[in-house]
């Protein structure tokens, strides 16, 4: 039963009395409940929800959560090299300063009149995107770069007409996941292999498995597993020559100083945006994104919003809106729709495109070469302790390496744990996920692990090892 | 460019005083001694003068007086008048002046009107040339109308602009206006007009584009043929739904007329009620239909070829409807209709259906006499 | 204060900064920011870092992002977010369907403080325990409010939510075997189109019901002539778009698993019924939360969001892995779930939604929550007793009725005696400040708006709105001609349409717009 005392919740104005009572009179009734009378009053919920008393003032609240967020670690406490889809890449505060208008905050759906900062700023990031990528086209972002992935073989299957998607097998485990769950029952995935020394696809099993059945190729370039996909040319030239699609994952930080795959022939790039201006977020904070060239075909098989420019009836003056909305996406019409579409990572999107405007092309080259040095100065050196191995697949590779401890008589799991209480995060533990390498882990370098930073590691790992 | 132009004017006049149209002489003389005033013209002014904010370049081609050149006057035009009238304007005339404009070669033909003027459009050109509709009549039944006189002028003006001048079959279908005086609905497909693709008009309200009814029409045909059993008769009756089953399995048919398949290959065209019968014998028999015009008749209006004899051997079960969603969205919530003239088989085919409406897509709805 | 018509409409203009496009701020030299080089002693060892890479994977023509300093950057974007009507800013309720409520500001401070945004996905579950601590007390509350027994986070949208509970459901016919037979899943027909493409896309057919014409839900008995042994579950809104609670409800439930199919609650309009009626005693088997919606962690312009699914006890071990979990006082991610779909969306869900979720949810407490629906519940009604008064508005169904939190009106009357349609209403009520929407497929209702005031709008500012409406209802009486040329106080007017649906001419990139309407390449 409500206490005697009405209480006037600061964010519900007309929870007043007064004021709830002249609403009363208005609509012509006695009690709120009465606008209940069509619930049935065997649904009616009638006790009291078992959920705690409302933490009334505002900095008990505050205190409320931060005690309970106090107990996590976080990258700020700890020196993190973590990486494996999302890692944490320097946030420009600029990026902060804008996500956290409240414009953008706090808009929807508004029409490209009211809204035409959102439109206009998430135009600019498919359009900054698309010189990154070197592409012609991209959408919106969508959830994440698992169902930017997932979305990319659904619209190369619709497009080709096949069924059954070739899947490079050194491809994130968390990202399959997700496109495995896409694909059941409807489309079929059939792994394809890699070589073990190289880590580069074993191009005689993707000749085999290359049939007119098979829609096209994925696969993750830098891989999952750090390395550079040397051969893009040459597997673009295999899958075409069946009538197939190349769908590549690339990291966009790659791209200031990594060939786009557009170049080697991938008909769609796809991929994950956090690394452009995103705080980790525990993995919260991400958005996908797809780019393709202006195939009108291809276009139409985009399932999410895709925003266009023109005039607008004044001279000068820059309109938006949305293109090809009514045939394309569920919203605008559910028989036609590709797939689902709905509420993702607008958000998001506008800060990468900050990113990017900041950033510009000198910004981008620049992070993409620090990273690469500094990647490979880590790898070395850690490499120098004895009964360490790194990269444990010799091939060149861009942020992250895989580190071999198999010689040291260690698990991954006890030398992490022990980083740990140097306040460091170690590489992430790839000892399930890919058993052949048995106790390996992922080291990811981002322009934020200064030399002294990679020091320090390298300084705890001989520590520990020996 | 040239726009030709056709006002009944005596259109909607019926229905000012309850006269629920106003086909035929003897009904326009009550009307007008119940003091109705001809409506078409003014409704026609608010086409042209919103054709003429924007500057498109045509040559507007009329009838002369009450039949257009006045109201293009009016409106500031300098109409080329290709047809006279005599001071009272009959069906004859719209129909001359139809055939006259389309041989001055007009790229579209605007008639204000209702479906009366439609049927005579329609029995005049047929689809010799792309017309469209400014809502005037009592009755609009016919899908050939604008859905308000102003967005006639925007889809006019899109047509003329536009490259690719997409047009689309639409439907034209009149009552009997006697039967429906007293208050009986009898309507009656007379045959499809060619409108251009109404051009997306706005952002915001997102009607479903004509385009992609097309594009439905052809899943729901995909989704009849999926589903077809052997050696099981399969009876197509008339609409444009309808018969894209047939056009999706490559074999001739009629557009009005019932036509019977079996195993995907046509066993005949435009049958009689004693045709179908003489075919079918006692075997198993599904029968395709589309609810036709606004009012939903899916038996006992153009299609009573297929009798309650033939219905009541079939039976409910083997009845596959089929529509498209707005189709259905444009009968504003009334169930489909049953009226074979045999109440007992109307009571038998009532209740809910599954109407296709995709391929993989079904839409549960009622049917009622 | 009373309802005063003759009060002032404001006199309006949104922030109109003429701003350029980002590349047109293009001057080539300039600096946004500066990343750094690398330090000496590495340069030293490895060189420039590309020693290894084969020639053909080094990039060769930088990409052509803009060189723009750094103020400029910023004041362009701050100047696009003045041309952006948030709902900070605006009377939001014109977007029905979607629940634009207050986002507390105390929930983004919390949100961004670095014990959230700087936590790693694959930190050690040890290293994590309070956002672990946060999901399991999120999933908790949300059982409760639903009566459901398990909860995840994982789904990003309310969208993914119906994908995921198709995903359940497929998987829990294949365990029993009769996947190949269960291929339909009914809906009805005003249902968000995502129950409809969600499904579709795990390959069921779909089956609609259509709504009675009088009472405005589908009824009971049209579900009976549905339902069938091939039917996998039934996905249903209550209530849908229209604001109308289908009393019906426990015997869909009962009907779909009397038939052996699931039941599943697509409860994006749920902002009216918390803690007034729950899943688990309307029958269903799954629901889900829009937590940017109805849990307010606000909508970003379209995401992030997160649609927080329950299970029954019984679905548990179909859950999308891992799941939170709470052993010996301690929170764990559990990935041992028997029958798990697997993953519907990278790591574990959208965090940062979650936590200003939870931060919602306590603020508000068991009383609170119920609080914000009554009061959600009377505003909308209080709207509903408004429009309806109004010239050329309608709203179409249960003539007399109550509605829940939103109603779906028509100026279907507006548009036959004006030629004044809704567009036309939803770009002149612009030139006040607000925002109204039209709708979402399907377009059932002629000339649709749809309006949903939620708790967090006073009276005062629901009777600007409503003011704003009759002042345009009543200008397109008697100036139509003026309100279809609106807006006039708008960042921009009328925008031209034309090359949005044609490949020649669609520009939805700079690039493409260079190629097409500049001939540049």
């Amino acid at each position: 039963m409500r206490k005697t005392k009405v209480k006037v919740h600061p964010y519900i104005p007309n929870s007043a009395p007064e004021v709830k009572q002249a609403m009363l009179k208005e609509i012509g009734i006695k009690k709120v409940d009465e606008l209940y009378n069509e619930i049935p009053s065997k649904i009616r919920f009638k006790g009291k929800l078992n959920i705690p008393d409302g933490i009334e003032s505002e900095f008990a609240l505050k205190r409320h959560v931060e005690t309970i967020l106090a107990k996590n670690t976080s990258c700020v406490d700890n020196l993190s090299f973590l990486g494996g889809g999302v890692a944490n890449h320097y946030v420009p505060v600029i990026c902060d300063e804008v996500n956290s208008r409240a414009e953008f905050l706090t808009a929807y759906a508004g029409e490209p009149y009211e809204d035409h900062g959102r439109f206009q700023s998430l135009w600019e990031f498919q359009s900054l995107m698309a010189e990154l990528l070197d592409v012609e086209v991209v959408s919106v972002p969508t959830f994440d770069g698992a169902q930017a992935a997932s979305s990319s073989i659904g619209m190369i299957r619709r497009y080709t007409g096949r069924d059954e998607i070739l899947i490079s097998d050194t491809t994130s485990p968390d990202r399959l996941a997700v496109i495995q769950n896409y694909c059941h029952p409807m489309i079929k995935i059939t792994m394809v292999k890699h070589n073990v020394k190289t880590g580069m696809m074993d191009i005689e099993d993707l000749k085999q498995k290359m049939t007119k059945n098979v829609a096209g190729i994925y696969f993750e370039n830098p891989s999952y597993l750090g390395f550079i996909e040397t051969e893009g040319k040459e597997i673009s030239k295999i899958v075409h020559k069946n009538g197939g699609k190349v769908i590549v994952y690339a990291d966009p930080i790659s791209l200031g100083v990594l060939t786009p795959p557009s170049n080697y022939g991938a008909d769609i790039t796809c991929g994950e945006i956090q690394p452009l201006g995103l705080h980790i977020n525990y993995g919260g904070a991400t958005g996908g994104y797809i780019g393709v060239n202006d195939d009108p075909k291809l276009v139409q098989e985009y399932p999410w919003r895709l925003f266009g420019i023109d005039k607008t009836e004044v001279e000068g003056e820059w309109g938006f809106g949305d293109v090809l909305y009514d045939d394309r996406t569920s919203f605008g019409n559910r028989e036609t729709g590709k797939d689902y579409v709905g509420t993702a990572s607008a958000l998001w999107g506008i800060t990468a495109g900050v990113y990017l405007a900041l950033m510009g092309p000198e910004g981008m080259k620049e992070v993409g070469t620090v990273i690469m040095q500094r990647s490979q100065y880590a790898a070395k050196k850690i490499s120098g302790i004895k009964g360490i191995k790194a990269p444990a697949i010799d091939s060149p590779f861009f942020k992250e390496f895989i580190v071999d401890f198999n010689k040291t008589g260690k698990t991954v799991s006890q030398i992490n744990k022990a980083l740990e209480k140097k306040g460091i995060f170690g590489g992430k533990d790839l000892s399930k996920e890919f058993k052949e390498l048995g106790q390996s882990a992922l080291f990811c370098i981002t322009e934020e692990n200064t030399k002294e930073d990679i020091d320090r590691l390298v300084s705890e790992l001989k520590n520990i090892i020996k | 460019m040239k726009v030709g132009l056709i006002i009944n004017p005596i259109a909607g006049m019926g229905g000012s005083v309850g006269l629920k149209g106003t086909d035929g002489e003897e009904i326009l003389k009550r009307a007008r001694e119940l003091g109705a005033e001809e409506s078409a013209n003014y409704r026609t002014l608010e086409t042209l003068r919103e054709l003429k904010k924007v500057d498109s370049e045509f040559t507007l081609c009329t009838p002369s007086g009450k039949m257009g050149e006045t109201a293009a006057i009016q409106c500031g035009y300098n109409p080329n008048v290709v047809y006279r009238i005599n001071k009272t304007s009959s069906c004859k005339d719209t129909m001359e002046a139809a055939k006259t404009l389309i041989q001055k070669g007009v790229d579209i033909l605007l008639f204000a009107g209702g479906d009366g003027t439609a049927r005579d459009i329609y029995s005049a050109i047929g689809d010799t040339c792309v017309v469209l509709g400014i809502p005037c009549g009592v009755k609009m039944h016919s899908g050939v109308y604008a859905s308000h006189p102003i967005t006639a002028a925007e889809i006019v003006t899109s047509y003329l602009k536009s490259e690719s001048k997409q047009i689309v079959e639409a439907e034209v279908i009149d009552l009997d206006e006697e039967a429906y005086r007293s208050d009986q609905i009898a309507t009656k497909l007379y045959g499809y007009l060619k409108i251009p693709l109404a051009p997306r008009l706005t952002q915001g309200v997102k009607s479903r584009s004509q385009a992609s009814d097309t594009n439905i029409q052809r899943a729901i045909a995909k989704h009849v043929i999926k589903y077809m059993e052997e050696d099981c008769f399969y009876l197509i009756g008339p609409g444009s739904t309808t018969r894209t089953v047939m056009n999706e399995l490559k074999l001739p048919n009629t557009l009005l007329g019932v036509d019977l398949i079996k195993n995907r290959k046509l066993i005949g065209l435009d049958l009689s009620e004693e045709g179908i019968i003489n075919l079918i014998g006692n075997s198993k028999t599904k029968v395709v239909v589309t609810p036709i015009g606004g009012q939903g008749f899916i038996f006992g209006r153009g299609n009573q070829q297929i009798s309650p004899t033939i219905l009541r051997q079939i039976g409910k079960g083997n009845i596959i409807i089929v529509a498209t969603q707005s189709k259905l969205y444009s009968l504003g919530g009334i169930p489909l209709r049953v009226d074979t003239g045999d109440i007992g088989i109307d009571n038998l085919l009532s209740g809910y259906y599954k109407i296709i409406t995709g391929l993989n897509e079904t839409v549960v709805y009622n049917a009622g006499v | 204060m009373s309802a005063d018509i003759k009060s002032k409409l404001r006199k309006f203009h949104q922030a109109k900064w003429d701003e350029q496009l980002i590349f047109e701020l293009d001057t080539p030299g300039e600096r946004g920011i500066i990343v750094g080089g690398v330090e000496d002693e590495i340069e030293k060892q490895i060189g420039n870092g590309f020693a290894n890479l084969p020639t053909g994977m080094k990039r060769k023509k930088s990409p052509a992002l803009p060189e723009v300093g750094q103020m400029r950057v910023l004041k362009h974007y701050l100047r696009l977010s003045q041309h952006t009507l948030g709902a900070d800013l605006n009377v939001d309720i014109g977007q029905g369907t979607c629940t634009v409520k207050y986002s507390p500001k105390i929930n983004e401070t919390i949100a961004r403080n670095h014990k959230a945004t700087k936590l790693h996905p694959w930190q050690d579950e040890s290293q994590v325990q309070g956002a672990l601590e946060i999901l399991y007390k999120l999933n908790e509350y949300l059982s409760e409010l639903s009566g459901l027994d398990h909860f995840t986070i994982q789904p990003p949208s309310g969208s993914a939510a119906i994908f995921t509970m198709a995903s359940i459901v497929q998987k829990y016919h294949e365990v029993r075997g009769e996947a190949d037979q269960r291929d339909e899943i009914i809906t009805t027909i005003f249902s968000h189109p995502s129950d409809y493409s969600a499904v579709a896309l795990k390959g069921y057919k779909v089956t609609m019901l259509y709504h009675d014409p009088k009472t405005g839900v589908p009824s009971a008995e049209a579900l009976r002539a549905a339902i069938s042994e091939r039917t996998a579950a039934i996905f249903i809104t209550n209530p849908e778009d229209t604001g109308i609670y289908n009393p019906e409800i426990p015997e869909f439930t009962k009907i779909a698993h009397e038939a052996g199919a699931l039941c599943c609650y697509d409860q994006a309009n749920a902002n009216g019924l918390l803690g007034i009626t729950r899943a688990k005693e309307a029958g269903f088997d799954m629901c889900f939360f829009n937590l940017h919606k109805t849990f307010s962690t606000p909508h970003g312009c379209g995401g992030p969001a997160t649609g927080a699914m329950g299970v029954t006890k019984a679905l548990k071990e179909f859950l999308p892995a891992p799941y939170v979990e709470k052993k010996k006082g301690t929170y764990t991610l559990n990935y041992n779930l028997k029958h798990s779909i697997g993953k519907v969306r990278s790591f574990y869900g959208v965090f940062p939604v979650a936590l200003k979720a939870y931060s919602w949810l306590r603020s508000l407490g068991a009383e609170g929550i119920r609080e914000a629906s009554e009061v959600a519940v009377l505003n909308n009604n209080y709207l509903l007793t408004h429009i309806k008064k109004i010239k050329g508005a309608e709203a179409p169904y249960a003539k007399g009725k109550h509605r829940i939190e939103q109603v779906r009106y028509s100026w279907e009357k507006l548009f036959k005696e004006t030629g004044v349609n809704t567009e036309d209403v939803t770009l002149r009520m612009c030139d006040f400040g607000f925002h109204l929407w039209s709708s979402h497929h399907p377009f059932i209702i002629p000339q649709p708006f749809t309006i949903e005031p939620t708790e967090s709008y006073s009276k005062a500012e629901l009777d600007e709105y409503l003011n704003a409406l009759r002042h345009i209802a009543k200008e397109a009486y008697d100036k139509p001609d003026f309100v279809k040329k609106a807006p006039y106080n708008s960042v921009v007017h009328r925008i031209n349409h034309d090359s949005f649906d044609d490949p020649k001419k669609w520009a939805i990139t700079w690039r493409l717009y260079k190629k097409k309407h500049l001939n540049q390449n």
